[in-house]
């Protein structure tokens, strides 16, 4: 049982990881709710024998009784994945609303700065870098 | 009550007074005032209580060490955390000059508070999962502030922050899991004697797992990408304070987890990622041609400085980075102020639409010298003694191609500076903006709360050269106990 749900947090960390990488919005708040769930699913696996109960018996014994610990820690950190994917859905959609587009946008400053190193190395010419698209990949 | 908890619970009811006060701005704002100095207070009563009387500890809800939530105030945390509150005190003051709370919803004050909160508790934690906690407290704040207002811009630059840094935070619950399924513990004080039963190969691995997590919280090389391009479009008040602290919280979570657990194996690893984040850093910023640009840039290179201290990982190198994230979190807030001052007065930080300024807002010209030199290190500036004595370690210690890089990049970070002085203060602006191009024009006064919160910073960065022996050697004790793991485990469990 431990072994599969290895394997799960294992699955779970590279389909989330997968979906980071992408460049729309929505893929990457689905990825880091992978990611998160497969957190918390490590803090499950490591808390003992999968089906074992967290509390102890009615006549006081310990044997065969999942920590309890990895349980609470694991509950604090959905609610705080809860809160900080929400946060992230906002975010996600105030973007829509400002550029009606799923994209994550490239960082203009950056893409100037790189086009005039371009234009130093005789890539680009001048009036280009003024009508620079940061929308077009380069 | 124990001192311990105060600098945590303080703010966190203050956000909640601000919040039920939030129809009024004006008592929001005298509200969070005396918040934040009661905060103030309670971290330097805390400071003298541990300077005299040793680790500070507190079991929260009497359960006792290995188990419940501990706090645990030493001599390093403590610096930290007064140092922390008073540029998180002025930053307010500025940030009521500057009227960024009138921005939207009344939420300015009370986010303000959660994030004092969550520095202050991730100074004073005694346990990783907490520390986990305390970030999220911390970021979710910093999330707020950073995308305040919500404008394009700002949603698309915070969008980088929030990802990587949730990113981050999922690696340190994982990495926190698999810690406590190795040792059955998340307590510090109790890993310190549980590391030594396992293989020397999991704890190295478990420890350079925690570092990977911190060096992306403290933006150091590789994973610096997300901060320049995140931290200058969002207020300045605010990228002001994250400046000032979130890296410097990320640096004090590694220098937490070295000394824990003991890692001077990766050594070598973290003096190689030290060298090339001082100089990657200061290149970037040299690259750069807006005032908020370069001094981002400028985060990354000083940080450089701090791990540096810490990788040669003796006590002048612990002592150094101690003395360094001291002197950096005023100075570097206190740029940051300044660069808000000319935003502020002219409505650009675009070096080629800049000039003169030296004639226009000399007082502008004044602050902005006191921490530029500071940071680059001239003496008798704060810069001097921190840089000092992070060479002199790294010479004792003969790790000269580090030293090398750090003197290198102090020749650029003078170079930069005064890249800015060049373009801002003298000279004649490439395109003006409306403000510099009028002929007959006066002098240029900013707001009169902004240009004093900046002088109270000024004033705090020449805390370091004003009592340079003092705080040094309160720095040498910080670092002493810092090394000394059994005694923090002794002060810690029952």
């Amino acid at each position: 049982m431990s072994l599969l749900l290895a394997t799960l947090v294992a699955w779970l960390f590279t389909m989330g990881t997968y979906l980071l990488l992408q460049r729309t919005l929505t893929r990457i708040v689905l990825g880091l709710g992978l990611l998160s769930h497969g957190a918390v699913l490590l803090l499950q696996t490591v808390g003992g024998r999968a089906g074992d109960p967290a509390i102890v018996d009615s006549d006081g014994g310990v044997d065969g009784i999942a920590a309890p610990l990895p349980q609470a820690l694991a509950l604090t950190a959905i609610v705080i994945s809860f809160g900080a994917t929400s946060f992230l859905l906002a975010m996600a959609y105030r973007s829509w609303l400002g550029t009606s587009d799923d994209q994550v946008q490239d960082d203009l400053e950056d893409r100037r700065i790189a086009a005039e190193v371009a234009d130093l190395e005789g890539h680009y010419d001048r009036d280009r870098v003024d009508e620079f698209d940061p929308e077009v990949p380069t | 009550m124990s001192l311990v908890v105060l600098p945590i619970i303080i703010p966190i009811l203050g956000a909640g007074a601000t919040l039920v006060v939030s129809r009024s701005v004006r008592l929001q704002r005298s509200v969070g005032f005396l918040v934040l100095l009661a905060t103030l207070g309670a971290s330097i009563a805390l400071l003298v209580e541990v300077e005299a009387n040793g680790i500070a500890t507190i079991d929260l809800g009497g359960w006792p060490a290995p188990i419940g939530i501990t706090l645990v105030a030493d001599l390093a945390a403590t610096m930290f955390l007064v140092i922390s509150m008073a540029v998180i005190l002025l930053v307010h003051v500025y940030s009521i000059g500057q009227r960024c709370d009138l921005d939207g919803p009344a939420i300015f004050h009370p986010v303000y508070l959660v994030l004092a909160a969550g520095v202050g508790m991730s100074f004073l934690t005694g346990d990783f999962f907490n520390l986990f906690v305390a970030f999220e407290v911390m970021l979710l704040a910093s999330y707020v502030l950073i995308t305040l207002g919500a404008g394009r811009e700002r949603v698309r630059a915070g969008m980088t922050y929030v990802v990587i840094n949730l990113l981050a935070s999922t690696m340190l619950l994982a990495a926190v899991g698999l810690v406590y399924g190795a040792t059955g513990t998340v307590n510090m004080a109790d890993l310190v004697t549980k590391f030594e039963a396992l293989p020397e190969s999991s704890r190295i691995g478990f420890g350079v797992l925690l570092l990977a997590v911190f060096a992306i919280k403290s933006a150091i090389f590789p994973f610096f990408f997300w901060l320049p391009d995140s931290y200058p479009t969002a207020p300045i008040s605010v990228t002001a304070v994250f400046a000032g602290l979130l890296t410097k919280v990320g640096i004090y979570t590694m220098i937490r987890t070295t000394t824990i657990l003991d890692l001077d194996e990766v050594q070598p690893l973290l003096l190689a990622a030290a060298g090339v984040t001082m100089v990657i850093g200061v290149i970037g910023a040299v690259a750069q041609a807006d005032i908020k640009r370069i001094l981002s840039f400028h985060i990354i290179s000083q940080v450089g400085y701090m791990l540096m201290g810490l990788a040669i990982y003796t006590v002048a190198g612990l002592a150094g980075a101690v003395l360094y994230v001291v002197h950096q979190i005023p100075v570097k807030t206190a740029l940051f102020l300044v660069g808000g001052l000319v935003e502020e007065t002219t409505g650009t930080a675009a070096l080629h639409r800049l000039g003169g300024l030296i004639r226009r807002a000399p007082v502008i010209a004044a602050l902005f010298a006191i921490p530029a030199l500071g940071v680059a290190g001239l003496p008798p500036f704060s810069g001097f003694l921190a840089k000092l004595s992070v060479v002199q370690a790294g010479l004792a210690a003969e790790e000269y191609a580090v030293v090398a890089a750090s003197l290198f990049a102090s020749l650029l970070t003078l170079f930069s500076m005064s890249k800015i002085w060049v373009g801002v203060f003298w000279g004649e602006p490439d395109e003006p903006t409306p403000v510099l191009a009028d002929p007959d024009g006066g002098t240029l006064r900013p707001p009169r709360l902004m240009v004093w919160a900046t002088v109270g910073m000024c004033a705090l960065t020449l805390i370091v050269p004003v009592f340079g022996m003092q705080v040094y050697d309160l720095s040498e004790r910080a670092a002493v106990q810092l090394l000394d793991r059994a005694g923090y485990a002794e002060a810690v469990l029952p």
